[in-house]
């Protein structure tokens, strides 16, 4: 149960490993948080390293995205084992490079199975959790690929605009349930999942990412850009006429 | 329905059901038919954390009414149903010469209310607690079945309940031992103290010879002002004392509420830094250095916030805590620290409130115990507050002190277990009599109350 200042007892993470989601869970912890889980799809690289604190307990799970049909046993088994969830990140995805998808249509749909149908039944899952709890709070981590799809990374972005279109309308849906969701749309971050990529205007990083992302849950927000002015930037861009856009150097 | 308490923070949804402590066939058929989230009653919300309410389960109201509320004159009592305000029962019992044994800083809450938070007034350092004052209560327990208790008649369900925050069945309805007074007035005595140590003496050396004793206190005045305050010990008038015209009708009583604040108000509340300081100055100054025996209603004295109406939605959406330790006598470093570190950090806070306790009664979860009693509202936005709270829990429990239940919104498990070092023995009591843990709230999960 989450306390009058915001603080949360217990803290899921579905995707133990991405470093975003960890530097969000990591700014979450206070002396009130008990329970951190850590759910990845392979458990044994998933070390609770920094986010263990002492009095804390880091539970790391098995959980496959793509396994849709398990989720709800899963999300049920977490809450019998750990009490109410009090915050929930969606974090798990895959980046892979726009041209070996071309090459492989195959491992396009797993990459959109991954980011966006995995993400939609765990989703659903959680919130059918938090309706049962009668409070909760999901954070989707969303991007600024899917405000308007380049073609640099069109699968991805693609991916990431279904999830960012889900997660809001599961808000709306959610209104009146005392759980609420909270969509992240962060630009590019330097990361484990962006290593080697050449950084975009703008790039950040896990903590500002986590920072801003705890600011916009305590405010009770339901987006929040990361930066900030990126807001504005895409606004534009979703506006600019076809043959301007594509001429944009975006990479 | 969303619920939260008067502190508005935290709320969450839960299934509202309605029904009257009288109709018992009702209320155990609801109780029967609780899911596995379980039931709390829930008064008139003005706990300030999540007591009264319970996500994903069952909020249970009382619609009682004050005509069923018996009072025997020659006794000196009064057998009420559970879901009666002390505002109502007030207008009952002051016309008939006969005053509360107990009333906190507000008159909106229920006797149920009033019991399982086992609620303290000014005149604790006299009269103990509320539920020093309850002769009898019923209760239904999660079986459905209706025990009837009191302190000789099965007295280990009877003090589990007393400040046992509902979780051991509902309160049906009490009797409770009550007060003559010959007027509806106060005869109160107000007094400035420079700082907190000046404070302290004042009531160590005073507070014996009144009945009522509380002193506001400036958390917001450092340096060689840090906690200075004002005292305000009274009785209640006798009728020699009242003035001519009012000798008349020495018990008329009418409670006024003069203001309400509407349902807007901009998000981020108006109780800021700015505006706290300047209230606290004139609070203070306006104080006189030393006035004896000021004749004043019942209101005025007792329930001050009373008269505002939703004075809570002052702090905006955001809500905000009151934060209310007590710590044994012999602790008043501990005190002094605690008050230093809200001064120092700069933490916009309303005019607190300093009390000296009385003897602890027998409860394990009662509150008040021998010693001092800080009470104060922070904004619940205010920054840095999380890291101050933790600190400060750190000073209290570390000088043998303890946490309200019925204001807490942010304590952890640890910090009540260490406060409450009886929890086990009522957890024992509670189990007894709900055995498959049909009474829950968001403050029995946040805090573990119920099992480990």
């Amino acid at each position: 149960m989450e306390n009058a200042l915001g603080e949360s007892q217990t803290i899921v993470l579905l995707g133990g490993s991405s470093d975003i989601g960890r530097a969000i869970v990591a700014s979450l912890m206070t002396p009130s948080t008990r329970t951190v889980v850590l759910a990845s799809r392979r458990p044994g690289d998933t070390p609770a390293g920094e986010l263990e604190r002492p009095g804390v307990k880091v539970d790391v799970v098995p959980f496959e995205a793509c396994h849709a049909g398990d989720h709800d046993d899963f999300v049920r088994l977490l809450a019998e084992r750990h009490g109410d969830l009090d915050v929930v990140i969606v974090a798990f995805g895959q980046l892979v490079d726009q041209a070996e998808l071309d090459a492989d249509p195959e491992r396009a749909a797993t990459l959109v199975q991954v980011n966006f149908t995995g993400a939609v039944s765990v989703s659903l899952a959680v919130a059918a959790q938090f309706r049962r709890q009668g409070h909760g709070r999901l954070i989707v981590l969303s991007s600024v690929a899917g405000e308007r799809v380049r073609r640099a990374n069109f699968v991805y972005g693609a991916s990431k605009a279904g999830l960012d279109g889900f997660a809001q309308g599961l808000g709306d849906a959610l209104t009146g349930s005392g759980a609420s969701v909270l969509v992240v749309r962060p630009g590019f971050v330097h990361s484990k999942m962006t290593q080697g990529m050449e950084a975009a205007p703008f790039a950040t990083t896990p903590a500002a990412v986590a920072d801003a992302t705890v600011k916009a849950l305590r405010r009770g927000r339901r987006t929040v850009w990361v930066p900030a002015t990126l807001r504005p930037i895409f606004s534009m861009f979703r506006h600019l006429p076809g043959p301007v856009w594509r001429r944009l150097p975006l990479g | 329905m969303t619920l939260s308490g008067w502190g508005r923070t935290a709320p969450s949804v839960a299934d509202v059901v309605v029904a009257s402590s009288r109709d018992v066939e009702a209320l155990a058929a609801i109780v029967k038919d609780l899911p596995a989230r379980g039931g709390i009653t829930r008064g008139l919300g003005r706990s300030y954390g999540d007591p009264a309410q319970n996500g994903g389960g069952v909020v249970i109201r009382l619609a009682d009414r004050v005509q069923d509320v018996v009072v025997d004159d020659a006794a000196g009592n009064a057998t009420v149903p559970a879901g009666i305000s002390i505002d109502e029962l007030l207008g009952v019992l002051v016309p008939r010469g006969f005053f509360v044994p107990v009333s906190p800083g507000t008159r909106f809450v229920t006797i149920g209310g009033a019991i399982a938070s086992d609620i303290h007034g000014k005149n604790h350092h006299v009269d103990g607690s509320f539920g020093n004052h309850v002769q009898r209560m019923s209760l239904l327990l999660a079986d459905g079945t209706v025990a009837q208790l009191s302190p000789a008649d099965r007295p280990e369900l009877f003090w589990a309940t007393v400040g046992g925050m509902g979780l051991t069945g509902i309160i049906l309805d009490a009797t409770i031992r009550l007060l003559r007074v010959e007027t509806s007035r106060c005869a109160v005595d107000t007094t400035r103290a420079r700082d907190l140590d000046d404070l302290m003496a004042m009531m160590d050396d005073g507070d014996r010879y009144f009945r009522y004793s509380v002193a506001w206190v400036d958390l917001l005045a450092k340096g060689t002002r840090l906690g200075r305050g004002v005292l305000a010990r009274g009785e209640h008038a006798t009728a020699d004392q009242l003035a001519p015209r009012d000798v008349v009708d020495p018990l008329r009583y009418e409670p006024h509420r003069v203001a309400a604040v509407p349902p807007f108000v901009p998000p981020p509340g108006v109780l800021n830094h700015v505006s706290l300081a300047a209230f606290n100055e004139v609070w203070y100054h306006k104080a006189p250095r030393r006035r004896i025996a000021q004749i004043v209603s019942i209101p005025a004295y007792f329930h001050p916030l009373d008269s505002i109406g939703s004075w809570n939605r002052l702090y905006g959406r955001r809500g905000f805590l009151q934060y209310q330790f007590a710590v044994p006598f012999g602790a008043e470093a501990a005190m002094r620290t605690v008050v230093e570190r809200l001064a120092g950090s700069g933490t916009p806070s309303f005019l607190s409130v300093l009390k000296r306790f009385g003897d602890a009664n027998q409860a394990p979860l009662s509150f008040p115990a021998p010693g001092w009693t800080l009470t104060l509202d922070i904004p619940a936005a205010a920054h840095g507050l999380a890291r101050l709270l933790h600190g400060l829990d750190d000073v209290v429990l570390g000088a043998g002190g303890r946490h309200y239940l019925a204001k807490d919104a942010h304590a952890t498990p640890e910090a009540i277990r260490r406060g409450y070092p009886r929890l086990r023995k009522w957890q024992a009591v509670r189990a007894s009599v709900d055995p498959a843990g049909v009474w829950a709230s968001d403050l029995s999960r946040r805090l573990r109350l119920v099992g480990n």
